[in-house]
């Protein structure tokens, strides 16, 4: 396919998929030994590697555009914090369960309209990781789905641990809506969707299991965070040091 | 304080279509839907299915051990209602 954007351009835009999947997929897999039930554990695993999976394809495809010679493991292990460019939501902590699953549930909502408009990607090596990827983001979405509304229209203290946990997070939401300069050239060479119209059917999947949960919406928050351009808060840097402890003292260490 | 124990469920699982579901394990759930997610979570990691079913273990209702004899003895003599004596097409796999 021949689009118009450089490929220095698209490997940009796709690192930034990649980044996020990649660290919410080592947020997930710190939860391993800790979930409230063996079950659980095995739940988040599997959401976990899926989640690697993508960003795994992701990160090899943006290396290649790239041209740099820098594979999924250079990518992963051996860039700074600030060449990270996932979204902000991503990096934030796992707090409690509440706020590990309401994180997810935002993320799932997003990424399955993502995926969705990326199947129809001009890029069509994009649009079949989407369409993998998709799929399991379904199920991702069915089961932090699932887990918003059990605590929200739980106990008292299930139902105010994931409101606040919603409040804690939801500033964080605008940004995956907030076109920049390269999501527009992306979305106006027809290699992915433009971030604003994915806002509709997020807003509504995510309004529909907040309401089930009994949830109140918090007021759109002023200041916004970009951690696709690489700005990131303190959470990144230590979810990365123990990401990444194992390559930076053992470079090529493969096993 | 509460049982902190969620209820016990049987899975089941259909390797393929054609196929009967098959007992494969139980898991810890709140509901339903709960323990769905989880029998697929922890049975179906390797493609073992198409297909699951969950039902709660206290629904099943089991035969006393001790009837054991009362229940199934009398079944072992008969060997006369063992269809032995029909070939099997080598067409047909699963019976």
């Amino acid at each position: 396919m021949s689009a118009a954007l450089p490929d220095a351009e698209r490997a940009r835009y796709v690192l930034r998929l990649a980044d996020t999947s990649l660290v919410v997929a080592q947020q997930l897999g710190a939860c391993i030994g800790h979930a409230p039930a063996l079950e659980e554990d095995l739940g988040l695993a599997n959401i976990a590697l899926d989640l690697l999976g993508q960003g795994r394809l992701l990160l090899t495809y943006a290396g290649e555009l790239e041209g740099r010679g820098r594979d999924e493991v250079a990518l992963a292990f051996l860039r700074e914090p600030g060449e990270f460019v996932n979204l902000s939501l991503a990096e934030q902590p796992n707090g409690d369960f509440a706020q590990t699953l309401m994180r997810q549930l935002l993320l799932d909502a997003w990424q399955i309209e993502l995926f969705e408009a990326l199947e129809r990607s001009a890029d069509a090596r994009l649009a079949a990781i989407a369409a993998k990827a998709v799929k399991e983001t379904r199920y991702h979405l069915r089961y932090s789905g699932g887990w918003v509304v059990r605590l929200g229209d739980g106990t008292d203290e299930s139902h105010a641990r994931v409101q606040l946990a919603l409040e804690r997070l939801w500033p964080y939401t605008a940004e995956l809506f907030d076109a920049d300069a390269l999501e527009e050239a992306v979305a106006a060479a027809a290699l992915g969707p433009h971030p604003a119209a994915l806002a509709p059917g997020w807003r509504a999947r995510v309004q529909e299991v907040l309401a089930q949960a009994t949830l109140t919406l918090p007021a759109p928050a002023s200041f916004r965070w970009y951690g696709k351009r690489g700005e990131h808060n303190e959470h990144l840097g230590h979810l990365l040091a123990e990401m990444q402890i194992l390559q930076r003292t053992y470079p090529g260490a493969r096993w | 304080m509460s049982d902190p124990r969620w209820p016990l469920w049987e899975v089941f699982i259909r390797p393929r279509a054609g196929l009967e579901h098959k007992h494969a394990g139980s898991v810890h759930a709140t509901d339903a839907r709960m323990a769905l997610e989880h029998a697929r979570d922890l049975y179906t990691r390797r493609g073992e299915g198409v297909s699951l079913w969950v039902v709660r273990s206290s629904d099943i209702v089991a035969s006393d051990p001790a009837e054991a004899d009362a229940l199934f003895e009398p079944a072992r003599d008969k060997v006369y209602r063992h269809p032995t004596f029909y070939d099997i097409p080598d067409e047909v796999k699963t019976l």
